[in-house]
């Protein structure tokens, strides 16, 4: 599925074990993944491929699988699916971990994330042109006008 | 005195092909998707780190925008790869690079040491180019 690049610069083969290992994270983290499966699939030692990661994306391993589990979890909640259905659905095994992660990166209890998406969505539907910038809502409005 | 840009807008084919491309593939957050009435769809994506800047992917249909003359000569322009909408910057190039890559983006130059930085350019969905930088 994966195309591999056929540029070659300093390090090549380093960038593409540590984006392999990045992509199986962004692949994978609604599984049941640990540091162990990503540095395997890295095909590096546990430490060597943290310190590696971190170099490049500025996050451990570790702290970019729960970013990226927080964020699904934001996509999923913004299409109205129940909190408990995400929670697992992105990987946690724990609702009470999974809601107390979630309010510590967005700021918001992920029922709380819910109903405050359920209402701009509510609101956009209702004022459509509320949510456009001035010049287009207005255009918008003189072209509705025309078919009448 | 003006004092920021809050929009910028993007032509492209397809919104929802655009969509997958700007979310899935770049990574970029979506800031409003709504349906306006008569087909007409308001998406403003944003990148990652700059929530501030709303690029609206922009379809190119007869209407508001355009004439029927001028959507088909538009819609010609941007699939013959005519316009550079702009610079994307990244912290890392090469990782940048090997991850757009293998999801399938096409680049048009590899990334590269020029006297201003690290370069690569690279095509959206619809045609359109852009440059991928990072600072030195």
């Amino acid at each position: 599925m994966y195309i591999l690049s056929t540029a070659n610069y300093p390090k090549v083969n380093l960038y593409r074990r540590i984006v392999k290992a990045k992509l199986f994270i962004d692949n994978n983290y609604s599984k049941n993944i640990d540091l162990d499966n990503i540095a395997d699939e890295a095909s590096f030692s546990k430490f060597h491929f943290i310190r590696q990661f971190k170099k490049i994306y500025e996050k451990t391993p570790h702290k970019y699988l729960t970013v990226v589990r927080i964020e699904k979890a934001m996509q999923l909640l913004r299409t109205n699916i129940p909190v408990s259905e995400v929670c697992y659905e992105v990987g946690f095994e724990s609702l009470g971990s999974f809601s107390g992660l979630f309010k510590r990166i967005t700021g918001f209890a992920p029922s709380a994330y819910l109903l405050r998406q359920q209402h701009i969505k509510a609101q956009i539907l209702k004022t459509p042109l509320n949510f456009i910038p001035g010049c287009f809502a207005e255009k918008k409005r003189l072209e509705e006008k025309k078919q009448y | 005195m003006i004092t920021r840009m809050s929009h910028v807008s993007i032509y492209v084919l397809n919104q929802d092909s655009a969509f997958d491309f700007y979310v899935n593939k770049l990574g970029f957050k979506v800031h409003t998707d709504a349906a306006m009435g008569e087909g007409m769809r308001w998406l403003t994506v944003t990148p990652p780190e700059q929530p501030e800047l709303e690029i609206t992917l922009m379809s190119i249909t007869e209407g508001m925008m355009f004439t029927k003359e001028s959507a088909a000569t538009m819609k010609e322009l941007v699939k013959k790869g005519t316009f550079g909408f702009g610079v994307f910057e990244c912290k890392d190039i090469f990782a940048t690079y090997e991850e757009l890559k293998a999801k399938g983006i096409e680049f048009t130059k590899e990334p590269k040491k020029e006297f201003y930085g690290v370069e690569a350019l690279f095509k959206d969905d619809s045609g359109n180019w852009f440059s991928l930088g990072q600072k030195q």
